[in-house]
């Protein structure tokens, strides 16, 4: 265990360096740098509209940056090839805000996309390795011929992770996993990033507001605000630093409600 | 630390060991298919077998199920498979794809006799539940605009005149080009054929007649069908999946005086006009190729136009614009207000909106022909 902590503080999994993100005039990201090691869960936060999704986007490529670079799996985004560029989407996924399941196709057919995609396996393996996914997610199997509509918010959340999951990937981006969630659901859902962490080595980027999955959840925390990272580390580092905004978000009614 | 996944079979006195090596994960999922259905052939004999997975480099969770499903069908009766050498890192992992039950998954049945039956059957019911639809959005409609004449203040004006420039001014250039093209290519074809029997100059009667009294209102109806139809649908049934209309309800107001009527409404004055101005065009396009292509100066040309048509043919093409429109409309909303949740369910309704829409059309077409037939207009 020791000799992971090392490797993982001399490689980051990203490796986020003086991105600006501009949209007209407006810059969102002002040379931001950020480094992500591996197999650690961190919680992003930062005031609503910080940019805490477009950093996400930015770093997957559906966001364009103005200038600076990203590294993810020690691969500069910008200057891989096509095949490149495939194996390191292949090799991580992402659990967006409102789900973003493919509406026609059921459960089974939505975690079963990218295997079909991406491997060449048989239809048995993939209903196998589906009914895995839906276990480790919390999913009962019945769960599997339903189609989005047909599932409530907690289990769209639960479906968009296994489908995230599904090609076992060794970086998972999530936006908001616990919004609108009730509390015990959202606490279920920290606990299995935790034990996902923990089984299948991942490594977590989540963006979250809630203080639960940051007390919980999260082994770092960085912290956004006017373009750049104002903090980053353990929570006890957070509740340490004198940064207004950090001082109000870990100080608040809320937090001391949490952490007593 | 990573390499080719390997399954070897070792003999140990009376057991069988099978070694995995390498990595077993996704990548090499279909490789680790074949070699484990492979030594799923050794399921039956009689020796113990354990599954050693201590020099595998790297598990994930095919890999750790494709373990598991190997152990599962070599436990037959007696012989029970146990895996060994499972490391620290790993055993939660083959703990969780343990805990999975291998439900088979019910495929959809194949296609039956009785199904395809099953299917006609349906849709001809369906046919019914169309129509029933259809009249229960006019009652809706109408019973809406009756509130709204009661009560004049909740009839929503902005709305129905942001609708009418959407569906009546920003058509107008589309609409226009086209009825002048169909126009050209009436009165052209009219001289091309005439011109043999002399009689060029009756291409104007039927230009006259046919312009006005059919093909600028029927036109102009299907375009709008297409066109407008299909955008009602398109929204009303995107805010039906974003629970936009529920929303609606909740507050109290009622999606058909809310969303429906100003739609409506602007359809119904929207058509006549774009009909008159379709019209318009096609009748200048037919001129203008009379003049150019068959000789007909623009003074003949009027002259003509003037015996061959009367009033009446106006008429008889302008009225059925307001009820084609009201046909389009409600189709497309009834369409509207079927979308269920999918993307794939919102594409269905729009185009059965835009066919059905157009079908009515042709159908209203019809009957007034008949009706007008035998008026004696």
């Amino acid at each position: 265990m020791a000799q992971d902590t090392q490797n993982a503080i001399q490689s980051p999994i990203i490796r986020v360096r003086d991105i600006t993100v501009q949209f007209g005039s407006t810059r969102v990201l002002d040379g931001l740098n950020l480094d992500v090691k591996r197999g650690e869960i961190l919680g992003f936060v930062g005031p609503s509209g910080a940019g805490k999704s477009v950093l996400t986007r930015t770093i997957i490529g559906l966001v364009p940056k103005v200038a600076g670079s990203i590294e993810v799996f020690g691969v500069d985004l910008d200057s891989s090839n096509t095949s490149q560029r495939r194996n390191v989407e292949r090799r991580w996924g992402v659990l967006f805000q409102q789900g973003a399941l493919f509406s026609s196709l059921t459960v089974r057919q939505n975690i079963q996309f990218p295997m079909r995609e991406y491997l060449r396996v048989s239809q048995r393996l993939m209903d196998e390795i589906t009914m895995a996914k839906l276990a480790m997610v919390g999913l009962k199997p019945e769960v599997a011929e339903r189609f989005p509509s047909e599932l409530s918010g907690g289990m769209i959340k639960r479906v968009a992770l296994a489908r995230a999951l599904s090609l076992d990937p060794d970086l998972v981006f999530l936006d908001e996993p616990t919004s609108g969630l009730d509390p015990i659901g959202a606490g279920d859902f920290d606990e299995l990033v935790r034990t996902l962490q923990r089984t299948l080595g991942l490594t977590v980027f989540m963006v979250t507001h809630d203080l639960d999955s940051l007390y919980t959840a999260c082994d770092r925390i960085a912290v956004l605000g006017n373009g750049k990272i104002i903090a980053a580390g353990s929570i006890a580092d957070m509740q340490a630093s004198q940064h207004p905004w950090l001082r109000q978000y870990f100080h608040g009614k809320r937090a001391r409600a949490v952490m007593s | 630390m990573s390499g080719d996944p390997k399954l070897e079979r070792i003999a140990k006195g009376n057991a069988l060991a099978l070694c995995a090596t390498g990595t077993w994960t996704a990548s090499f999922a279909p490789a680790l298919e074949r070699m484990v259905a492979d030594a799923e052939k050794l399921a039956g004999s009689p020796q113990n077998i354990f599954i050693d997975v201590s020099e595998v480099a790297k598990l994930d969770t095919f890999g750790a199920w494709l373990i598991e499903r190997l152990r599962r069908s070599l436990t037959k009766g007696e012989v029970e498979a146990q895996i060994a050498g499972l490391s620290a890192n790993y055993s939660s992992l083959v703990d969780e794809v343990r805990r999975v039950r291998a439900t088979p998954v019910v495929e959809t049945s194949a296609i039956t006799i009785t199904g395809m039956l099953e299917q006609i059957g349906r849709a001809v019911a369906g046919v019914g539940g169309t129509f029933a639809g259809l009249i229960d959005m006019l009652g809706a409609v109408l019973a809406a605009g009756a509130h709204v004449l009661i009560h004049p203040r909740s009839f929503r004006l902005t709305s129905t005149v942001h609708h009418m420039e959407q569906v009546c001014w920003r058509a107008v250039p589309i609409i226009v080009l086209i009825t002048f093209l169909i126009g050209c290519i009436i009165a052209q074809q009219g001289i091309f054929h005439f011109r043999r029997f002399g009689a060029d100059i009756f291409v104007v009667d039927m230009l006259g007649v046919l312009v006005l009294r059919e093909i600028g209102v029927l036109l102009v109806a299907i375009m709008v069908a297409g066109r407008s139809g299909s955008a009602y649908t398109a929204e009303l049934g995107s805010m039906k999946m974003r629970e936009e209309i529920d929303a609606l309800r909740t507050m109290g107001f009622d999606p058909i005086e809310v969303l429906i009527l100003p739609r409506m409404l602007a359809l119904v004055l929207a058509l006549p006009i774009l009909a008159f101005l379709g019209a318009m065009a096609a009748l200048y396009g037919g001129g203008l190729v009379a003049w150019l292509y068959g000789g007909v100066d623009p003074e003949a040309f009027l002259l003509r136009l003037r015996d061959a048509i009367s009033i009446d043919h106006f008429i008889v093409g302008i009225v059925k614009a307001p009820v084609m429109a009201a046909v389009i409309g409600i189709v497309a909303c009834v369409e509207g207000l079927a979308v269920q949740g999918s993307a794939e369910s919102l594409g269905q309704h729009t185009t059965a909106s835009v066919v059905k829409g157009i079908f009515f059309v042709i159908v209203m077409d019809g009957v007034f022909a008949i009706f007008f037939a035998s008026i004696g207009m």
